[in-house]
């Protein structure tokens, strides 16, 4: 069960969430991988969650099954908690620390401190990073998806290259923004490294 | 990936594709000329992308005003010996049902191939029904792809089913079959340019009456006809290599379809289960004699499928009909759920019943991460800053109050599209949904069976699609209630296709706009206005006005979806705190997702703020500011 690699992805729709994702599969194809990806389009107005779903080593199904994710990558850090179902005491935990308050005011919107110290209380690996303030240092806050794109391939047990997942990023974005995306990614990926 | 690709690509190469580009590669490599849709989730990217591609791809395709319609188109190229391709949501069944059922009958030259997309667990629809009892329903064959090569391969050899036995095909996909991203190897293309000018060829419609025309008198033989070819088909079913086994279970064994197959194969892979499988995939007509004998020397089978027990009906048919000693668990047995989407947890927990192959893990969390796992906040799909519906919902309310009506005396008859999201607070705007175009007749109901007043809301789309017969119904009956039509001049929900009323067609040319305001005219409704819903006075004076009629008025309000690509954004409203006294309207009764508060402060979220001025009318106190 070599290069088996779950990946749940998560955060609030207009993120650039599915671009990501789909980076992360095309690079997967180009390694001659297995992959397979679940995308939840819907109504296409902006707000509420979204998630995809990426598994790498011959799957059938594109759903990660309840606490079978290697990684959960979240944009936002409530989303981050809404993913939980589907992580075991090993998956690494990566999310953006910089909150979008929803505009439904059924609960209040938690310290995002207290998300990070009660999580780190619960799990191995977690891994905060200010990803839109590394996008804004990278050109925009559009980039942001290209900095935890960067901060997944840092992970060890990430069954692609940097490289690879470099390539695939231009194959998917206007060369104006490759510039900036690869400052982004490098800032994600060293903020992990590091 | 280049969109442009699955056009140029070559066989033998491979891309990662959404199973909605796969089904584009396929009809590409099929070699079809025509197709026609109407956008619904989650089919539509079959269109986005058919739209861009379709003149590189010398196809003729449209966006037709409702699922009959583009079955009607389909269905006539397809008879004049073109190949053609409709597609849909599962509900667009439902409306080109009434021609679909006769398709049957009088068949087809050139292949024609129906797509419909089921969406277990409603992700965005508003219900759960499965196409593949219209398969049954009309006699015609369909396809369960699992995967995206197989929505690729399967469109491409639905084509060649149909032209073989002359009639449509369908291909049932779901939702996470028609959003799954996977490796599609593509296939040869099929030439289908002739030494026409035209993006497609022309086809020729032999007369027949006798074939063509379902009168009574060559109904009756037509019905005949279609029973023929379907026991022929049972022959190619059988024998299909979509229907195939895996493994060597001996007792157990487990028959699968489409997505529901995907998670019984990982699960049965991944606990190392001693089951083999059949999968299914050209499910009707039912492979009699291929499951029988898959069957025939096993105890107990598991039939693993997505909405309804279909298959599993038809497996105890062959149980029975050959006096086989085998148990059947699936929906009817309560082994597996018998309604919603399934997943490999649903599936390994049914298996389990049976099998008891797995223990229980649960992990324990700490009582702080339980509590904040149940005090985060909801994120729902909201109206999108700057949407115009937002400002009729909130301009309507304020007309309601002013009339001193109380909301319980007005009913919201809502209707298919972004403004069912009026359904939450504060607008409180959708009482009553049934299909597209339903707000209208549900109108003419309601305002003769209460004494309550009716606002009806449908989109510009949607209005086109099946609003009007309705409202043909409501002048000539006499029915008395406010029609609004949200014409946002696009079809905003299924990700902003173009319909008849804006001056583009779907494949990008120059088109007539078709004027709503003159079709309402034309049904004969004497009160049509239209209105700018940014401008609030104007919203509720014209309300009021429509509220005190004794007919059926209609009102337009004609302003932009904010998500169309091209548009110019304005500039944000300017916020000037020292104004600002926190009465919370704007944020209350408003409740523009730019708009929060935040530490007990208002706060704009500029990369959110469409300007579209809305804010700007609702509070009293001078707050926000035009950022002209
Ligand atoms: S997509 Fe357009 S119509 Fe739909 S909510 Fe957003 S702005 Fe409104
Ligand atoms: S409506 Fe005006 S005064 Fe009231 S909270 Fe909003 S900005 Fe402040
Ligand atoms: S102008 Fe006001 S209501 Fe309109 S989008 Fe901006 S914040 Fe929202």
């Amino acid at each position: 069960m070599d290069n088996h690699y779950n990946i749940y992805i998560c955060g609030v729709g207009g993120q650039g969430i599915i671009k990501t994702s789909t980076i992360i599969g095309e690079a997967a194809m180009n390694q001659g991988l297995d992959v397979v990806m679940s995308e939840i389009h819907g109504m296409s107005q902006r707000g509420g969650s979204v998630s995809t779903e990426l598994k790498i080593g011959g799957y059938n199904s594109s759903i990660i099954p309840k606490q079978g994710a290697d990684m959960l990558l979240s944009f936002e850090p409530v989303e981050t908690i809404r993913g939980l179902d589907k992580v075991n005491s090993e998956t690494k935990i990566v999310y953006n620390t910089h909150p979008i308050i929803p505009s439904s005011t059924d609960k209040q919107y938690p310290n995002v401190d207290s998300i990070t110290k009660t999580l780190k209380e619960n799990f191995k690996y977690v891994l905060p990073i200010d990803g839109t303030q590394l996008a804004m240092d990278a050109g925009s806050v559009l980039a942001l998806n290209m900095v935890l794109l960067g901060a997944v391939t840092a992970d060890d047990k990430f069954p692609l290259t940097k490289e690879s997942v470099i390539e695939a990023m231009k194959n998917n974005l206007k060369p104006k923004f490759h510039e900036m995306n690869l400052k982004a990614i490098e800032s994600g990926y060293n903020s992990i490294k590091s | 990936m280049n969109l442009k690709e699955l056009v140029t690509g070559d066989s033998g190469e491979k891309r990662f594709l959404l199973g909605n580009e796969a089904a584009v590669r396929g009809l590409i490599e099929a070699g079809i000329s025509i197709a026609a849709t109407y956008p619904g989730t989650p089919s539509s990217e079959i269109g986005n992308v058919l739209s861009v591609l379709a003149k590189d791809a010398n196809i003729y395709f449209e966006f037709s005003t409702n699922e009959k319609v583009a079955m009607e188109v389909a269905a006539t190229a397809a008879v004049s010996g073109l190949r053609s391709f409709t597609f849909m949501k599962h509900v667009g069944m439902n409306v080109a049902a009434d021609s679909f059922m006769t398709t049957a009958y009088s068949g087809v030259n050139g292949g024609m191939v129906i797509l419909s997309a089921d969406d277990p667990s409603l992700f965005s629809s508003q219900n759960e029904q499965d196409t593949r009892n219209y398969a049954k329903l009309a006699n015609v064959p369909i396809l369960e792809p699992s995967n995206c090569q197989e929505v690729k391969d399967m469109v491409k050899y639905a084509f060649d089913l149909s032209e073989q036995f002359k009639l449509p095909v369908i291909v049932r996909t779901t939702t996470r079959v028609s959003h799954m991203r996977g490796v599609v190897e593509f296939g040869d293309v099929r030439d289908n340019s002739s030494n026409n000018d035209n993006h497609w060829k022309r086809g020729h419609f032999n007369k027949d009456p006798s074939k063509y025309v379902p009168v009574p008198a060559f109904a009756g033989d037509m019905h005949v006809r279609l029973w023929d070819k379907i026991r022929k088909i049972e022959e190619v079913s059988n024998k299909s290599k979509f229907n195939c086994e895996w493994g060597t279970g001996k007792k157990y064994g487990l028959i699968a379809s489409s997505s529901a197959f995907n998670y019984a194969c990982d699960v049965v892979k991944f606990n190392n289960l001693d089951i083999k499988i059949l999968k299914l995939g050209f499910s009707y007509p039912f492979p009699q004699n291929k499951v029988i004998e898959f069957l025939s020397d096993l105890d107990e089978v598991f039939v693993v499928e997505e909405v309804d027990p279909i298959i599993e009906r038809d497996t105890l048919v062959c149980i029975g009909s050959k006096n086989l000693n085998v148990q059947v668990h699936g929906k009817l047995d309560g082994t597996f759920p018998i309604y919603h989407e399934f997943n490999s947890d649903i599936v390994a927990e049914g298996l389990n019943k049976v099998l008891n192959f797995k223990e229980n893990k649960s992990v324990q969390f700490t009582q702080s991460l339980e509590k904040l796992s149940e005090d985060i906040p909801s994120r729902a799909p909201v109206l999108c800053a700057g949407c115009p519906h937002r400002a009729m919902y909130y301009g309507i309310n304020i007309a309601i109050e002013e009339l001193g009506l109380k909301p319980e005396d007005v009913i919201f008859a809502s209707d298919i599209g972004c403004y069912t999201l009026g359904i939450n607070p504060p607008y409180n705007a959708a009482d009553y949904l049934l299909s597209m175009g339903s707000s209208v007749g549900d109108g003419c109901g309601f305002s003769v069976s209460t004494d309550q007043k009716v606002a009806s809301f449908i989109g510009d789309s949607t209005f086109f699609h099946s609003g009007i017969s309705p409202l043909i119904n409501a002048v000539h009956n006499k029915h008395n209630f406010v029609l609004t039509v949200l014409d946002n001049r696009i079809t905003a929900m299924t990700g902003g296709q173009p319909n008849p009323g804006i001056p583009v067609d779907g494949m990008g040319d120059d088109a007539p706009e078709v004027s709503i305001r003159k079709l309402a005219l034309a049904c004969g409704c004497d009160f049509v206005r239209v209105i700018n819903p940014f401008n609030l006075e104007q919203v509720v004076k014209t309300y009021r006005e429509a509220f005190e009629r004794k007919d059926a008025a209609v009102i337009i309000s004609k302003a932009p979806c904010t998500l169309i690509k091209g548009l110019t954004r304005k500039p944000p409203v300017k916020f000037i705190e020292s104004n600002c006294n926190n009465c919370d309207k704007c944020v209350k009764e408003l409740a523009c997702p730019a708009i929060s508060k935040i530490n007990g402060k208002i706060t704009i979220d500029e990369s959110q703020c469409d300007g579209c001025t809305a804010c700007i009318q609702v509070c009293k106190y001078g707050a926000l500011e035009d950022g002209r």
